[in-house]
């Protein structure tokens, strides 16, 4: 257990340490909130969408975890690289700990981002619809977090290049992004995208955080949290699965 | 355990290594009484670092067995791990942690007492005369200091063998002499069994009580100094050892993560 909470300070403490990334990662959903929600605000609102900003709060809180929990892999190949992997591998702890000490480091960080995003967003005048649900969805934003972070820990734990690991991230990511009802409603999707959509893993988080934050729902929550949990127990197979493979 | 058994620290026997069909290690035989300073001899690619990995519980060998401290690293790599210290041919540190806390992540990882840990870190870092940077961000430190903080680190947790892989590799002279007056020490006070390889002939001449010579993967001599001088007819060691090893440059082929480091040293330019 003490093994897990020092691999999860360490994450902590990197992270911290590093202002650039504490900056980094906030200027980009700051920006996506302000430019899409008001640039796109005023049309939906005449489409008789309702309030914009309301609908994208929980697609950009999500954008932001999933940023920074994919590229948590880079963490572990950069350790691998700088032999500190060894470290841990010669250690007397089993490879799960450090799996998982590692893993919820990347998560809490990234959850509390989700956080961040979530209280600038009241500056542009969101509003979540009920306080008691504010607490789920800070449970689901630590859950989402956790996901993808032992998703891009599974990919760093096979691939040894960083430059190859960011190619194969920054893939995943937009595409994930933008065929998730992020942005837009997915009701108004194409049969074919729509389907493409309910295989994207974030999409089932979106619509997690929008059900707690604004009573909007696709899937219903029950459901969202079916499949979250159930891909987060299959990456974490996998992820420990490919690290206990490692050999220093 | 047997009564000879009690005094072996390590023991491998037909210790062999594959890689890809090529054989990095080749039925190897070795035995390291406790409380022995024993050095590890031979060219580039010789096989040296396979052989410590396994020792250590990071390689799974293809054939052979192995006992470090009477336990088996294959059943009972904790055990194992416990029982040991390592400090690795290319420094591993956390550089964005101060020496404490590398010292801290590596006592509570081993399961050191809190109260022990403290104590004993305090004291480890003044042997290794690192008083004075305790809070002090690893990246600060030069080569040199990084690696008094790494055999400050290995000594932690009270192990019985110390394995040095290349410790001295890219120290100055003076540093090299005071971290062999440390470790030798450390050998005499606590009886703590060294394992080591190094490139440089004349330390293993001086420090070490038994040599073991390794090439392509086979021991090919094994005894003092002074016996492998008598054996090869030669004035020094290292005579001894190119008589042994001939005098050809071995090619050596890169391993990944000297490929990694070299492409991060081009994107860094």
């Amino acid at each position: 257990m003490e093994a897990i909470y020092i691999f999860w300070l360490r994450q902590i403490k990197r992270y911290f340490r590093s202002k650039s990334r504490l900056v980094g990662s906030l200027a980009q959903p700051a920006l996506f909130l302000m430019a899409l929600g008001f640039g796109f605000g005023p049309i939906f609102e005449k489409a008789g969408g309702g309030n914009y900003i309301a609908f994208i709060v929980p697609g950009i809180i999500t954008q932001t975890i999933l940023y920074t929990a994919m590229f948590a892999g880079i963490d572990l190949i950069w350790d691998r690289q700088f032999g500190f992997l060894r470290e841990m591998l010669a250690a007397p702890v089993s490879r799960f700990s450090i799996i998982i000490g590692r893993t919820l480091g990347t998560a809490t960080i990234a959850a509390a981002q989700g956080l961040i995003v979530l209280f600038l967003s009241l500056f542009l005048g969101f509003r979540p619809f009920a306080i008691g649900r504010l607490f789920f969805s800070i449970g689901f934003m630590f859950l989402i977090a956790f996901l993808f972070t032992v998703f891009g820990t599974a990919l760093a734990s096979v691939l040894n290049d960083v430059q190859g690991f960011q190619l194969i991230v920054s893939f995943f990511l937009l595409p994930m992004f933008f065929l998730s009802g992020a942005l837009f409603p997915l009701d108004g999707f194409p049969g074919p995208l729509r389907m493409v959509a309910s295989f994207n893993p974030l999409t089932y988080g979106i619509d997690a955080l929008r059900s707690c934050l604004i009573n909007i729902s696709h899937f219903g929550l029950a459901w969202d949290l079916t499949v979250l949990g159930l891909l987060t127990i299959a990456f974490l197979w996998l992820a420990n699965y490919s690290f206990s493979k490692t050999q220093a | 355990m047997s009564e000879t058994e009690g005094n072996i620290a390590i023991k491998a026997v037909n210790l062999t290594k594959r890689f890809n069909g090529f054989t990095a290690v080749d039925k190897v035989n070795l035995e390291v009484k406790k409380g022995e300073v024993f050095a590890f001899l031979g060219p580039n690619g010789a096989g040296k670092t396979t052989t410590i990995r396994m020792l250590t519980t990071l390689l799974t060998p293809t054939g052979g067995t192995i006992r470090v401290n009477g336990y088996n690293p294959l059943t009972e790599q904790d055990k194992v791990r416990k029982s040991f210290g390592i400090v690795f041919q290319d420094t591993c540190l956390d550089e964005e942690l101060s020496a404490y806390e590398n010292m801290e992540f590596h006592g509570i990882l081993y399961g050191v007492p809190k109260v022990i840990r403290q104590k004993r870190i305090l004291e480890l870092l003044d042997i290794v005369e690192l008083e004075n940077r305790i809070n002090d961000y690893v990246k600060t430190f030069s080569s040199g200091m990084k690696r008094r903080l790494e055999i400050a680190r290995g000594l932690l947790h009270h192990p019985h063998i110390l394995f040095l892989d290349e410790p001295t590799a890219s120290l100055d002279p003076q540093t090299r002499n005071q971290m062999w007056n440390y470790i030798l020490d450390l050998n005499q006070k606590e009886n703590i069994t060294v394992f080591f390889t190094t490139q440089y002939i004349e330390e293993a001449e001086k420090v070490a009580r038994r040599i073991a010579i390794i090439d392509r993967g086979k021991i090919i001599a094994e005894g003092s100094a002074q016996e492998l001088m008598l054996k090869t007819g030669t004035e020094s060691l290292e005579e001894a050892f190119l008589m042994l090893t001939g005098r050809i440059i071995r090619p050596e082929e890169a391993t990944e993560i000297d490929q990694m480091r070299l492409t991060r040293k081009l994107m860094k330019q």
